[in-house]
């Protein structure tokens, strides 16, 4: 049985379309991404997993029961890491765990004997009772995520696990979704850092307005989407370099400030043009998944 | 319960949560709640007290105790379920965590009304101590007071509720305090028998929530069982009742959207 399965799920506000007709399933243990720029409809879409928005058709099954119609049965196995804390400020980390073990009808005698295990997993041991206003927010996030384990889910809902963290706090938080991917625990990962989807996702969906551009797994979408090469070429005389002589060297060019990515297929002579060009810096590496994510959701911003 | 089928007893760790809350700073919390109260009974009730003769056979300082219970009753209600319930659902985002789990927006919605409630029911008692201890009240019968002041607790929490639902920020508060709570005080016959106002005026405070609670308290604490207890009791229920449904509805506009 799949942890979460949503097909033909559609939302609109005020006749603006959010999700339009999205479709997905995750596999048992796997880690799975939606992606996609802001707006794309990914927090949208998880508050209708969750039971918590309705959406105007299409079908949930979250752990086997119905979404929204047994949204509370289905919750009861499920761990959320919101996109914003909210943690209770006016209690400690462990009063923040028993408070929230409450909400799944456990007894404080089930929590207590939990709290320290939590604690170490999220590397908050021995914070039992810190005061939530002197953490840091690394370690208010990784509170949170000790705080999503506390009902020991199936799976795990994450929206934007890692925004506004520094590298060292996000190193940490993947290590922790790798461990519990490892312990065979299903996650379901919202983000729009393309590092975080290729370290993380076993599978990935790329959304963009309301719909599915592509999915697949990190490198199978680089493989099939894109160029396997590109070369990035920065300087003032780079956008008319690029309408001149680029497109003869490239299979696509895309060009953005005062950079021109080139995608190629090979790009040894490329690279031989553009040492006759001093005045033009470049840098030439493997295509990711941003290349992918830019391609497909375009370069324009969304605010 | 088919009006609020989403409901359960998961409402009751909502409640818990407020408590433990409220728990640390018992103390001066319950000190904050009686100093206002006690300041108005004993500044108006001997000072100007002294100046007026008996209302209705006892003296103003003991009349205007039984309209303080249940003013200060009224007020601890609205503060909760105004300020301290929009910052657990709008600033903290407690709800939005608390609804991750398998705890509906009913659930959540109750426990803050019975939180309310409870906290009102304190702040009430506590004056109901202080002035039995000063020799205000008549009887034992006023312990029958004490289930009035949850009753209005109750009423006020639900209005509370309704005006934290549309509220965008805490400024809009004071709308709620000026044109209907200041009001109720000085129409439904704390300061002063209603039957001083003007026929039209007494005619719109007979609606107001307050009256029927005074109605109620006023007579325990001097002994008497009062006139039209069902009638008051009713109206009490009914507001507790209709304005919860109404603040849950708008609740569940705004937030699960």
């Amino acid at each position: 049985m799949s942890p979460l399965r949503v097909a033909a799920l559609r939302k609109s506000y005020d006749g603006r379309e959010v999700v339009a007709g999205l479709n997905f399933e995750l596999q048992r243990g796997e880690c799975y991404g939606l992606l996609g720029p802001n707006g794309a409809g990914k927090t949208t879409t998880l508050r209708c997993c969750l039971g918590l928005t309705v959406p105007d058709s299409g079908d949930i099954t979250l752990v086997g029961e119905p979404v929204p119609a047994r949204a509370r049965e289905a919750r009861m196995k499920i761990g959320v890491v919101p996109q914003f804390d909210n943690l209770d400020p006016d209690f400690t980390a462990a009063e923040n765990l028993i408070v929230y073990g409450r909400y799944f009808g456990m007894a404080d005698a089930a929590i207590r004997p939990k709290i320290a295990e939590l604690l170490d997993f999220a590397g908050l041991a021995g914070k039992e009772d810190a005061n939530i206003r002197t953490l840091s927010g690394g370690m208010k996030r990784r509170l949170t995520l000790a705080r999503a384990l506390v009902n020991d889910p199936e799976l795990l809902l994450l929206d934007e696990p890692t925004t506004g963290l520094d590298p060292q706090a996000r190193h940490l938080i993947w290590e922790r979704l790798k461990r519990l991917q490892a312990q065979g625990k299903t996650i379901l990962l919202t983000t729009h850092f393309m590092d975080e989807a290729e370290r993380l996702c076993q599978r990935l969906a790329i959304i963009d307005d309301g719909r599915m551009v592509a999915e697949g797994a990190p490198r199978a979408l680089i493989h099939q989407q894109i160029e396997p090469q590109v070369v990035e070429v920065y300087g003032e005389d780079a956008p008319g370099w690029a309408t001149r002589e680029a497109q003869a060297f490239s299979r696509r060019v895309e060009v953005s400030g005062e950079t021109a990515f080139c995608y190629v297929e090979d790009a040894a002579p490329l690279l031989a043009h553009l040492a006759a060009w001093p005045n033009l810096r470049t840098l030439h590496r493997p295509a990711n998944l941003e290349d992918v994510f830019l391609k497909l959701t375009g370069r324009e911003l969304r605010d | 319960m088919d009006m609020f089928p989403q409901l359960s007893l998961r409402a009751f760790a909502v409640w818990r949560r407020n408590f433990l809350v409220w728990k640390k700073l018992a103390i001066p919390s319950l000190l904050g709640n009686l100093a206002d109260p006690m300041i108005y009974l004993f500044g108006l009730g001997y000072g100007l007290g002294g100046l007026l003769p008996q209302i209705n056979g006892v003296s103003y300082i003991a009349f205007l105790a039984a309209g303080t219970v249940c003013a200060s009753t009224m007020n601890a209600a609205s503060f909760e379920a105004l300020y301290s319930a929009f910052s657990r659902m709008h600033v903290q985002r407690t709800w939005e965590a608390i609804m991750n789990a398998p705890v509906t927006l009913e659930d959540v919605m109750a426990g803050e009304l019975l939180w309310a409630a409870a906290k009102a029911t304190l702040s009430g008692t506590a004056i109901l101590v202080v002035i039995a201890v000063l020799g205000l009240v008549a009887s034992p019968l006023a312990l029958w007071a004490l289930p009035v002041i949850f009753l209005t607790g109750l009423a006020f929490a639900s209005l509370g509720l309704i005006v934290t639902a549309l509220a965008p920020s805490y400024d809009f508060f004071m709308y709620y305090f000026t044109l209907f709570i200041t009001p109720m005080v000085l129409l439904c016959g704390v300061f002063f028998p209603a039957d001083q106002l003007p026929p039209l005026v007494q005619a719109v405070a007979a609606w107001l929530p307050l009256t029927h609670a005074v109605a109620l308290v006023r007579p325990l604490l001097f002994g008497e069982i009062p006139a039209g207890i069902v009638g008051h009791v009713a109206s009490l229920l009914a507001v507790a009742a209709i304005a919860f449904w109404i603040a849950l509805t708008l609740i569940r506009r705004r937030l699960l959207k």
